[in-house]
């Protein structure tokens, strides 16, 4: 049973960014609530500083690692050996003790270790096991996601852990999820949503960036391409490393909202955009909560937009509460930290007319990935000048917000003529790769730039 | 039966005779007795027994000639200088006009010595400057104890804000319940707070603060004390201060810098320094405490990086052994309103305010300067941001009974010439302080209550040469 008194799991904290004042009228308000969780241990720290875990008092966690076995692995070979290779190192990352199986996929679902519908432990002599049975995958069949994701829940829900547990997976595919429906996929990543976090990441350019987005949305992971099969190691190292620095799973923001109050969105918008409003669950009178997954040592900002009834000058209300939950043995739930969102109506123009910085980039930063994946879906539809208008304005918010990674991903895919300006050119030619990098990433934000 | 005027919880307005609140059923029965006042002006007949009311004629103690530290009193003929009228002009030099004088008051004292202002004449600027005939002692109408001899030490505690509300059901909607961020659990409506609006009443003083109609929060604050000299004879003191609102934190700026000045006055003038330096002193160390809320959370600072340190304006009086002293820094004013109406009143403050120094500068005339966007500006306050502190004090030696209206520009915005507020202040003001302050705070709700509003009223006692030993 995790126990939360315990000083590896972290602290949480809410504060809340806004500008609370509003004109005569005014309605809309804006605010950003950066949410950090500290104190659990540095991410990974399991693994980096294993002796700070003694037997038995290291976060319970299980994980399963979904590999594609289609038979366009084998095109090139070096998907498959990279694959494999990855496996083994991302099995290496697991810290002991914690539960861990290796699932094979193709258009059907195959446990590769340990097998017979269980998870192994961790341990010197388990690791070396399953990379002995990696040996024994082979490239051949279809692809049906929906079908490998099934297992992991089964195989996850099976472990004996603690609810409250982290359960995670990663998944590795490099092609479309071309056997079975996308509605199958779709029932399935609802069935597995909040039962686990997963990882997706796309190797080579045969895939399909918004399948691959998809299951990182809805199963609250990353997602990431990896053209390189040479680098797929170093990413499952570094995913399985951040996956057993969570400590805290199934986090909710519940958000609290007075009578009459409406909410227009709540996103997450850093460290990447994720549209949380349609995921509401009621949770009581006027509050729901938002689903965020698991935690380690890690801050995200979240953008909270409410419309309020209009009130006098000089009347203040508290238009939203902000909380941080996780789910209790008993059914309860416990309230990790909270941050308040105010409206205060003025006269002074010079107050209510300012936009609060924070809200100003999220704003931006959000738009910037809109942008980039209108931008993208206008060019292939041919609609070039299309294409060229939204590119362009994506340069300029990527410039302007000092959002450098993205700024570098974009120039791959236009020239830019003039940044402030958003004057671009779409590139005759571009890469593959680069152009599915740019469409993965698009959701990645930066932070407000230091004053 | 108290006679409320308004709910303590919301401040809705009360009917004679309501048992609970007509807006959020406070129960009026919780509430503790108050001294029997209405902020309309009804009349509501002092409690007997009151030292305002009992009748008997009071003893002032006579200006000493010299002070504590042997030198004499500051000077106190009403034309040894001129003190301003309302327009910034000069009262007593000639007759009044609306172009600025040449030398516009401009008190300037870096040397920690007070400046020293004449009587601004609030007398009827006799040619000769003699000190008229004695004006009438209003019958019984002093508010100081009548036992002058030996006054029980009258120091007196923070101000005493409303009671706390004992249901917490919320003013606005009247049905959820108060969450323990002073919001409703059910509509979110900010409940009402301690500093919304705050009255105290000491024997001879009165202040009262109030939110206004059009800020969502008080960052006024007052202290009131009254002190005793070495002598024994009582000193009031009253202290109003404004938060400067496009600084971070005003309330708490105005709050320490309100009760710093008063602590520096209770220590200060028990032990004999002269009112006048005390006040200079005062202000010193209000300008410290708010001063030192800079430095405070480095964190907030941070967040916020483009804040400015949190600031207040400062205006203070003294009326003690037969002086009335100002000082102040900012744009919160006092004036002096005889008791007897036939006498002319006045401003005894100068703004330190862009307008003013316009038209000190002569630069503009008062009606251009006051119609700018920048009219209201402040040129000087308390605070880590300010380039140099500047107290201002002024002594006075009134020849009449009168009573001193200490307040913020959200009471003189509604009455900003010293006729207008002459007008607003009660004609027993000096026998019912709290009333009056009552009353002028509702004269600025009534205005539109655009600003903060905070009042003290402090009565001045003439005592003629002589009847204190008489």
């Amino acid at each position: 049973m995790a126990n939360f008194s315990k000083s590896n799991v972290p602290q949480f904290s809410v504060d809340v960014y806004q500008n609370e004042f509003l004109p005569e009228g005014g309605r809309e308000v804006n605010a950003i609530a950066t949410v950090t969780s500290t104190g659990g241990g540095t991410v990974g720290s399991a693994v980096s500083a294993p002796h700070l875990y003694s037997a038995g008092q290291s976060p319970d966690a299980a994980v399963a690692i979904m590999v594609d076995c289609s038979g366009s692995m084998e095109y090139p070979p070096t998907k498959m050996r990279g694959a494999r290779d990855a496996t083994a190192a991302a099995i290496d990352a697991v810290r002991d003790g914690v539960r861990f199986a290796v699932i094979g996929g193709t258009h059907i679902a195959k446990e590769v270790y340990p097998g017979n519908g269980r998870l192994a432990v961790a341990g010197p002599e388990t690791r070396e096991q399953a990379k002995q049975a990696l040996r024994r995958l082979s490239a051949g069949g279809g692809t049906a996601i929906g079908t490998w994701l099934r297992l992991a829940d089964r195989l996850l829900a099976s472990a004996d852990i603690a609810p409250s547990a982290v359960r995670h997976g990663i998944l590795l595919t490099d092609g479309r999820n071309e056997h079975e429906s996308p509605e199958d996929l779709r029932t399935a990543l609802d069935s597995c949503a909040g039962r686990f976090t997963c990882d997706a990441r796309g190797v080579g350019t045969d895939w399909e960036v918004k399948e691959v987005t998809a299951i990182a949305s809805a199963l609250l992971g990353t997602a990431d391409i990896v053209a390189d099969p040479a680098g797929l190691a170093a990413d499952f190292t570094h995913m399985m490393e951040t996956a057993m620095g969570k400590e805290v799973a199934d986090v909710g923001l519940r958000l609290w909202t007075p009578v009459g109050v409406e909410i227009k969105f709540v996103k997450q918008v850093a460290p990447t955009v994720e549209e949380l409003t349609g995921r509401r669950t009621e949770a009581g009178p006027r509050a729901g909560d938002y689903p965020t997954g698991s935690w380690g040592d890690e801050s995200r900002d979240y953008h909270i937009c409410v419309r309020v009834p209009s009130a006098a000058i000089g009347q203040e209300m508290l238009a939203a509460r902000v909380s941080l939950i996780v789910p209790q043995g008993d059914g309860g739930t416990q309230t990790l930290a909270q941050g308040l969102v105010r409206a205060v109506w003025t006269d002074d123009m010079a107050a209510s007319t300012s936009i609060n910085p924070q809200v100003a980039h999220y704003t931006g930063q959000a738009e910037l990935a809109q942008v980039i994946q209108q931008g993208l879906d206008a060019r292939k539809s041919g609609d070039l000048d299309g294409a060229t208008a939204k590119l362009g304005r994506a340069v300029q918010l990527a410039a302007a917000s000092g959002n450098a990674d993205t700024a570098k991903l974009l120039s791959k895919v236009v020239d830019v003529v003039d940044a402030a300006e958003g004057t671009v050119r779409l590139k005759a030619k571009v890469a593959e790769a680069d152009e599915m990098t740019l469409e993965t990433r698009s959701t990645k934000t930066v932070r407000v730039k230091k004053q | 039966m108290p006679q409320l005027s308004a709910c303590p919880s919301c401040e809705e307005p009360l009917e004679s005779g309501d048992l609970f609140c007509g807006a959020c059923g406070y129960d009026l029965s919780a509430v503790p007795a108050r001294p029997a006042t209405s902020p309309n002006g009804s009349a509501v007949p002092a409690p007997n027994g009151s030292a305002a009311a009992s009748g008997q004629p009071s003893e002032w103690p006579v200006a000493p000639e010299v002070d504590s530290s042997d030198t004499p009193a500051p000077t106190h003929l009403p034309t040894d200088l001129p003190g301003t009228d309302s327009r910034g002009t000069q009262l007593g030099a000639g007759p009044r006009s609306s172009e600025p004088g040449p030398q516009p008051p401009q008190p300037g004292p870096r040397s920690g010595e007070p400046d020293e202002y004449a009587l601004p004449a609030p007398g009827a600027m006799p040619e000769g400057g003699a000190v008229p005939e004695a004006a009438p002692v209003p019958d019984g109408a002093t508010a100081v104890p009548t036992d002058g001899a030996e006054p029980a030490d009258p120091r007196t505690h923070a101000p005493d804000p409303a009671p706390p509300a004992g249901t917490k059901l919320c003013v606005a909607c009247r049905s959820g319940r108060v969450d323990p961020d002073g919001y409703c659990e059910n509509c979110g409506h900010a409940q009402p707070r301690e500093r919304d609006h705050m009255e105290e009443e000491l024997d001879a003083v009165a202040a009262v603060s109030d939110r206004g109609l059009r800020h969502h929060r008080n960052e006024d604050a007052f202290a009131i004390s009254a002190a005793a000299l070495p002598d024994g004879s009582p000193a009031v003191v009253a202290i109003v201060c404004d938060g400067v609102s496009s600084a971070t934190r005003p309330d708490e700026a105005s709050l320490a810098a309100s009760r710093a000045a008063n602590e520096s006055l209770q220590g200060s003038l028990p032990r004999g320094t002269h009112p006048q330096q005390a006040m200079h002193e005062a202000i010193l160390s209000a300008a410290e405490a708010v001063n030192s809320l800079a430095t405070e959370p480095a964190s907030a600072r941070e967040h916020s990086p483009h804040q400015n340190a949190p600031a207040c304006t400062l205006v203070g009086t003294i009326v003690a052994g037969g002086l009335l002293v100002v000082g102040w820094v900012g744009d919160s004013r006092a004036y002096w309103i005889p008791d007897d109406r036939s006498g002319p009143a006045a401003r005894l403050t100068e703004d330190d305010s862009w307008a003013a120094q316009m038209v000190a500068a002569g630069l503009m005339n008062e009606a251009e300067a006051y119609a700018d966007d920048r009219a209201h500006a402040i040129t000087g306050w308390l605070g880590a941001d300010a380039y140099e502190l500047e107290p201002h004090t002024a002594s006075f030696k009134p020849d009449r009974a009168g009573v001193v209206v200490v307040c913020t520009d959200g009471l003189w915005n509604y009455a900003e010439a010293v006729e207008d507020m002459a007008r607003a202040v009660p004609a027993d003001a000096a026998e019912r302080p709290l009333h009056s302050a009552q009353v002028l705070v509702g004269h600025a709700l009534d205005g539109g209550g655009h600003d903060n509003v905070t009042v003290a009223v402090v009565p001045f006692p003439y005592a003629p040469q002589g009847a204190g030993s008489a």
